[in-house]
């Protein structure tokens, strides 16, 4: 069996006291597009800095390709990583700042610059080369950057958040000139990020972490589909969450009671939990459905429309259940004709058995 | 508005002050250097270079403006690199005793010129090095290293934190990393501590007085000739004193001006 490109064994990383990321365990892949995410401070950029080698593991082994890589200084790895804030080197100009790497590993100089001229023509920068960085814009300098770190031919680039400093329409032309890079080079990304549409879009395997811990690892639909605990279902958002205590348990099931009602729902991979343990599960908002007409599913909430919103095509509607919790419906704004919504003082959510997701005690 | 006026003329004469006071002295001290009378007197007498040739002719002279010379160019040198290396200290590494620290190596400038100079000479003297070029150097540095520190080290705090790291991250080891991002990053604040330090030196008379031995610097030779008698030949020296430090000065702000303008 070949070894993973990247694995981390009970990885803990402490400044002083302070845990910044506990028992972290988790292997890439070659040619993965891995994103980790999460909220800020809980240990993104340690983790991608101890994989760079700028950071020692407390405790625990980082390998690549089998080999444990905590001695290995960061000069000796092949990891370039793209800076949040881009650390260009403002006194070079943008050939010079790519050819920086190419001359470290002693390049003759006619073919560092050949070889950075090849990429910032690949970039489409290629007409900016012997400009002051300062001079740039900030998607010229992102390319730069990224010309910067892919020229030495490494096997995995790190990224570091590194659209956070651009505007929204760029945003999603580097996640494009981001994504095709990764295909047509073949080599593993890491990509650390706190947005959820970047890592949605573009990971093959979204980690997500709290406070130093791993909460989930899975494809963008285990983790949207399948949260795996509150943590993950309140962290993606568009989710119902609904919680009571246990009534019953069976195989495989288990009855929960709260103030909107008693459910019972699968608990899958989860440890059953015991009778009057607070337990949740989740209905994804585009799962849930909505209706004028008490349907006859055993999953129904009687609540009130509140309010709507459009984001193109798809209407989010918020509605208040009768202990003024909170609930949300996404649907197609086609589907919103069917429903007449406005004359009915009572609506009612829905959903069907299989899309009630277990997520556990907590 | 009279706030204002009010406050414009305050500065006005503030500004004419500081005029009369520094630099009057000094203007006169040159149009005296050309004047052919033997004092400083108005009405001036004819144009003449008959001082500089006086100064150009007398060993002595010569002999203080090359000691000068290699005191202020190799203190420049240590006190720069010292400054160096002890901003970066500063700025790399942090630990306990940082504060103090940071306060011994600052702390040359606030000792009273004439206590150091006394205190030089004496340690000196015990270590049996008094009165040698060198003797001045080395004070010249102590006195000198922490302007030079203080400057690199404002530059390296402008430093995008990530910068040294990112060229380890490509490959660089800290040695190449230091040679390759910190000491360019750092090239004008180095130019203008260079300058300044090499400035402050070449001015510098007290402790080169005490210590200097039988090698006068320009500042000790000057202090000789006035107390024999009233001599122009000091205009004459004082005017290129004068040029020499002003023009290290002027190099030292236009360096770090116009980097700042270039980054923005
Ligand atoms: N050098 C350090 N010394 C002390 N604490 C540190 C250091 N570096 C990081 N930390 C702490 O470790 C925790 C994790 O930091 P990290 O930079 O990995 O967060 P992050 O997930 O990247 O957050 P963000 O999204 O804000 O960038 C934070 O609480 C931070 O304060
Ligand atoms: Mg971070």
């Amino acid at each position: 069996m070949v070894a993973p490109l990247v694995e981390f064994r009970s990885v803990v990383k402490r400044f002083d006291d302070f845990v910044a990321v506990e028992d972290v365990n988790f292997t890439i892949d070659a040619g993965e597009f891995v994103a980790i995410m999460g909220p800020s401070g809980c240990g993104k950029t340690t983790t991608l800095r101890m994989l760079a080698g700028l950071e020692a593991p407390s405790e625990g082994n980082i390998l690549m390709d089998g080999r444990v890589m905590n001695d290995v200084p960061a000069h000796e790895r092949d990891t370039p990583l793209v800076w949040q804030s881009l650390a260009l080197f403002p006194f070079l100009t943008a050939r010079e700042n790519v050819e920086f790497g190419l001359q470290m590993r002693g390049v003759g100089a006619a073919e560092c610059r050949r070889r950075a001229l090849e990429w910032l023509d690949r970039m489409e920068i290629s007409e900016f080369a012997e400009r002051d960085i300062a001079s740039l814009s900030g998607g010229q300098k992102q390319r730069v950057a990224l010309a910067r770190s892919l020229v030495i031919e490494p096997r995995i680039l790190l990224l570091d958040e590194p659209l956070s400093a651009l505007d929204a329409n760029l945003v999603i032309r580097m996640q494009s000139v981001l994504t095709r890079l990764q295909r047509e080079l073949g080599i593993t990304f890491v990509y650390v990020t706190h947005s959820q549409s970047e890592a949605f879009a573009m990971a093959d395997r979204v980690v997500i972490m709290s406070r130093g811990h791993i909460s989930q690892i899975g494809s963008p639909k285990d983790i949207y589909r399948a949260p795996a605990n509150r943590f993950v279902a309140e962290f993606v958002g568009r989710n119902n969450i609904i919680a009571g205590a246990v009534t019953k348990t069976a195989a495989k099931t288990v009855t929960i009671e709260g103030s909107l009602g008693s459910f019972t729902v699968q608990t899958g991979q989860h440890d059953a939990p015991r009778k009057g343990d607070v337990a949740r599960f989740v209905v994804a908002a585009d799962l849930a459905q909505i209706s004028v007409k008490k349907p006859k599913s055993a999953n129904v909430i009687p609540c009130s429309l509140i309010s709507e919103e459009f984001i193109g095509s798809i209407v989010t509607l918020f509605l208040e259940a009768e202990d003024g919790s909170e609930l949300k419906v996404q649907l197609q704004e086609r589907e919103l004709s069917k429903v007449d919504l406005k004359s009915a003082t009572t609506t009612y959510l829905s959903w069907a058995d299989e899309h009630g997701h277990y997520i556990g005690v907590d | 508005m009279t706030d204002n006026r009010t406050l414009r003329w305050f500065l006005f004469a503030y500004l004419a002050l500081v005029f009369v006071f520094i630099f009057a002295p000094i203007f006169f001290s040159v149009v005296f250097s050309f004047n052919s009378d033997r004092f400083p007197t108005i009405p001036l007498g004819n144009f003449t270079l008959k001082w500089y040739q006086t100064v150009w002719n007398d060993p002595d002279v010569w002999e203080a403006a090359r000691t000068s010379l290699t005191v202020s160019l190799s203190t420049a040198t240590i006190a720069t690199a010292l400054g160096f290396a002890t901003a970066y200290t500063d700025y790399r590494y942090s630990f306990r005793l940082k504060p103090i620290y940071l306060g011994l190596v600052l702390l040359p400038p606030t000792i009273p010129l004439i206590i150091m100079a006394l205190a030089m000479l004496a340690w000196f003297a015990k270590l049996g090095i008094s009165g040698q070029v060198m003797s001045i150097i080395i004070a010249h540095s102590v006195l000198t290293a922490p302007f030079a520190m203080a400057i690199i080290r404002l530059r390296l705090s402008q430093m995008d934190p990530s910068l040294e790291a990112a060229a380890w991250n490509l490959g660089a080891n800290e040695w190449s990393a230091m040679r390759r991002v910190i000491v360019p990053f750092c090239r004008p604040a180095i130019i203008s501590s260079f300058c300044l330090t090499a400035a402050v030196s070449f001015d510098e008379f007290a402790i080169s007085w005490f210590v200097s031995g039988l090698n006068k610097t320009i500042p000790v030779i000057i202090l000789e000739i006035v107390t024999g008698n009233i001599d122009p030949q000091v205009n004459a020296i004082g005017s290129f004193v004068f040029l020499v430090s002003m023009t290290l000065v002027i190099i030292a702000q236009v360096v770090l001006m116009t980097r700042r303008k270039k980054e923005n």
